[in-house]
């Protein structure tokens, strides 16, 4: 297996974008990977694009054939292969990506993420297809809801409070400000997302990542086409994809994500470091217990205690440990099948220095990206 | 001899108060008790359903004997609110009983009596040999117009019983219908509400018919209003009934403990049998018992019911006055919407 | 949505779930394979009882379409007696709720495809009395 580096990273705005069209926003994040990465165009040999839903929000599939077309690589007739996982399938897109150019296939390949929802009305019941169609949305089960049972048990086991859940929706509001690319650069006080309408109770409005339109784009090449085209490529050192139960209920414990245990341990082994090696996390946020969760599953806090991160500030941009340096999910925008993507260029904007007013000092960072419940979990750990 | 082998009775948990509806149609609601005789009534779930509700019902019947599916060979669902127009009901219920699917079913309606017809129905089946046991359902949720005096009264509620011949709790001893075309009660296909003739629906309808029936019945029989222990009447209020007993010579003693209707309305097809299912809860062997139905259109099913020494063994734990006591009441909105009578955009 | 609500209307209407014999391991929603056992697997079909113990739940405010008249309405995790853990709807006051607490299955109406489309019955859960 050979080295990969991330040569470029494009990003458009996340948010409601009415005045521009699927093709139009993976273009813009695309255009601006290409100009990071001081290409062309025309060495890109391979797409892999993950996108959850083209088919139920904009009735189009056989994306992957349209953006490669709207990229202007239709004439050099590259493959272009779209990825699945829900809203983890970015990580897997950058996973597959990763794979191509290690084994020594392809020199040069794009890992795009990109998804348009505001062209229909009803994204949160297609964000909801990522849950068991038959036996859990059947009953009445959303996404939020299934959610919202973890941290009602996390609440009733741990002692753990809306609070704590609430404080991480603030803390990812007061990233998002410094981001220029988030859909809420907003300061929110905990009232804001305490006083916030129910969902699914326990969890509430501000507790939840909107559903955003957006896409990412990262350039990956081997080391040696990477010293070619920049002097800071951030390596891939690992990236793992896991799977688990899809249905909540086949899960042996709830708040156990086996899947991003597995992907986490794995993933630092490959990249031959520890957790306490890595400076700065991007997680998926996708609601305030996800964070909590996540810090609990991959480590960061021991099983039930992954409030007292939040409590004593160790997640703070300034902390000891900076998850979502962004603004996350919540508040930089969930732009669903673009947010693995999302996650892995801050990750490597942070490690080259390019963060602006977010910026943490770190050698290496790990990107966390789950898809629905956490049936499917991709873990990316990047380093200068 | 072909008798009752098990029953059991469901009723919503959700109750509006004369009150609370007069209070909308401008109406002394004193008077309306006082006329009707009725208090409260009984309300569905936005859930429930004359099936659901049947399911529940019959599954109260045949865990209390322990019945499996496959000991039942026919099914009768009786109600005017069958959720389809065309797609029987007792087919999903069959299907939710784990009935092995070689059983004979159909669908029953005879406005407020067609429980009592899938008892005839099932009776004659388990004589001929035809069938083992039969499960006889009465179900509805009924409706009545906004505004409708119907209102008052259109309430959902369901009562399941297994009809066989071994270890029967009760005998059912003689059964006759009589039946006469009589409009005094319907509803057009297609049309939401029924319609009725108002005091029409009094003596040349329910009186005529469950009199006539009743007396009949213990005429054949040789029996007087005396040589039973209970009597019940169709319950389209708390009035009808009460009248007819006394006219026929029928004691209040005799029909107070069936006298349902006060607490949960009319249950249509499930009316006179939940009054009969909570006289089964008190009954003891050797006991006599007079039921007559009355179905709009109009027609009465009587029957003669003995009480056997098996009763005393019987599950009787969860009682229909327990069930009428378990309730909670909800605001005229809430009916609107749980009843569908808001027109959505 | 019509055959793929019928093909399995009996684990709908019932809790029957699937039993691997080569490890005893019980499953709901039904499996053709056991995720222990794999090609050992050898699947029967089980009742899984109508008594359960509520795990968590939560109450739904933001429904889907279909679900908006019901709400809000309680969504759990539930443990049968036979050890399965299936997702129902628990009718119920939301006050009445707590972890732990027992419950029965009944039998209700999940949905309908408009006014003139198929019903939708499957299992709910109640409180238990006793
Ligand atoms: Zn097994």
């Amino acid at each position: 297996m050979r080295k990969v580096a991330i040569i470029g990273v494009g990003m458009s705005r996340f948010g409601e974008l009415w005045d521009k069209s699927f093709r139009d926003i993976v273009i813009e994040a695309g255009i601006e990977a290409i100009e990071d990465a001081n290409l062309e165009g025309k060495e890109i040999e391979a797409m892999y694009i993950g996108n959850m839903s083209g088919g139920r929000f904009l009735s189009q599939e056989h994306i992957s054939a349209l953006i490669a077309d709207y990229s202007g690589l239709a004439s050099l007739n590259i493959p272009a292969i779209r990825v699945e996982a829900g809203d983890a399938s970015g990580g897997v897109a950058l996973k597959e990506a990763y794979i191509s150019v290690a084994s020594g296939i392809h020199d040069i390949v794009v890992a795009a993420g990109v998804e348009k929802v505001t062209d229909v009305g009803s994204a949160m019941e297609i964000m909801d297809s990522s849950i068991d169609q038959e036996w859990e949305a059947f009953h009445g089960a959303t996404l939020a809801s299934l959610y919202a049972m973890m941290a009602r048990l996390h609440i009733h086991n741990y002692g753990s409070s809306e609070e704590d859940l609430a404080m991480i929706s603030v803390k990812n509001h007061k990233n998002a400000v410094n981001n220029p690319k988030a859909q809420f650069r907003r300061e929110i006080g905990i009232e804001t997302v305490l006083n916030s309408p129910y969902v699914a109770e326990p969890l509430k409005v501000f507790d939840s990542a909107p559903i955003s339109d957006g896409s990412a784009v990262v350039i990956l090449a081997s080391e040696r086409v990477a010293r070619k085209h920049t002097d800071t490529p951030v390596y891939i050192n690992s990236v793992v994809q896991s799977s688990d139960y899809l249905a909540v209920q086949n899960r042996e414990d709830i708040l156990e994500m086996k899947a991003v245990k597995t992907a986490t341990r794995k993933a630092l082994k490959l990249a031959k470091c520890e957790l306490k090696d890595i400076d700065v996390f991007e997680m998926h946020d996708s609601f305030t217990i996800t964070e909590l969760l996540l810090y609990e599953n991959v480590g960061l806090a021991e099983k039930g205690r992954g409030h007292e991160l939040v409590r004593d500030g160790r997640v703070e941009i300034d902390g000891e440990k900076p998850v979502n340096p962004s603004g996350g999910l919540k508040a930089c925008g969930h732009a669903v099948g673009a947010t693995g993507i999302r996650q892995i260029g801050e990750i490597v904007l942070q490690l080259r220095g390019d963060a602006g007013k977010r910026q943490v000092d770190a050698e290496k960072g790990m990107a966390v990206n789950i898809g629905g419940t956490g049936a499917t979990a991709v873990v990316s750990i990047l380093g200068r | 001899m072909v008798g009752i082998v098990s029953y059991g009775t469901y009723i919503p948990r959700y109750r509006i108060k004369v009150e609370e509806i007069a209070k909308i149609w401008g109406e002394d609601p004193e008077s309306i008790k006082g006329g009707l005789g009725i208090y409260e009534k009984s309300v569905p779930d936005i859930d429930e359903d004359t099936v659901t509700i049947s399911v529940e019902c019959a599954r109260e019947a045949m865990k209390r004997v322990s019945l499996n599916g496959s000991e039942i060979q026919a099914v009768f669902v009786g109600s005017e609110s069958h959720p389809y127009a065309v797609k029987p009901t007792a087919t999903i219920v069959g299907e939710a009983l784990s009935i092995d699917s070689f059983f004979h079913s159909a669908d029953l309606e005879f406005a407020c009596k067609a429980g009592t017809a899938g008892i005839q129905n099932c009776i004659a089946m388990v004589e001929s040999g035809m069938i083992r046991n039969g499960l006889a359902i009465g179900s509805d949720t009924s409706q009545g117009a906004p505004g409708d005096p119907l209102e008052y009264s259109a309430a959902a509620g369901g009562a399941a019983f297994v009809i066989g011949s071994e270890n029967v709790i009760v005998e059912i001893k003689d059964t006759l219908s009589f039946t006469t075309d009589t409009p005094d009660f319907w509803r057009r296909e297609g049309q939401p509400y029924p319609s009725h003739g108002g005091r029409f629906t009094g003596e040349p309808a329910y009186f005529r018919h469950v009199s006539t029936a009743s007396i009949e019945i213990m005429k054949r029989n040789d029996l007087e209003p005396e040589d039973f222990s209970y009597a019940v009447f169709h319950m389209p209020n708390g009035k009808f009934p009460v009248r007819v007993a006394r006219n026929l010579g029928f004691s209040s003693k005799q029909i107070e403990q069936g006298l349902v209707v006060r607490y949960i309305g009319n249950t249509y097809s499930a009316s006179s049998l939940i009054g009969f299912c909570a006289i089964l809860d008190v009954a003891k062997p050797g006991d006599r018992i007079l039921l007559t139905s009355f179905g709009s259109g109009a027609g009465s099913d009587a029957f003669i019911i003995e009480v056997t020494e098996n009763i005393e063994s019987y599950d009787r734990n969860q009682s229909v006055w327990k069930k009428i006591e378990r309730k909670e009441y909800i605001d005229y909105g809430m009916y609107a919407k749980l009843r569908r009578k808001i027109r959505m955009g | 949505m019509i055959p793929s609500f019928w093909r399995k209307i009996r684990y709908r209407y019932n809790l029957t779930g699937t039993k691997c014999e080569n490890c005893g391991r019980i499953y709901h929603p039904p499996r053709n394979i056991c995720p222990e056992c794999r090609r050992k697997s050898s699947i029967t079909e089980v009742d899984l009882g109508d008594r359960g113990e509520l795990l968590t739940y939560s109450i739904v405010h933001d429904a889907p379409e279909s679900f908006k008249l019901q709400r809000p309405y309680v969504i759990g995790l539930i443990k049968l007696e036979s050890g399965v853990v299936v997702t129902s709807q628990i009718s119920c006051k939301p006050s009445e709720l707590r972890i732990g607490m027992k419950v029965k299955a009944v039998f209700r109406k999940y949905g309908e495809d408009g006014e003139d489309g198929i019903i939708y019955y499957g299992t709910k859960f109640v409180p238990c009395e006793e």
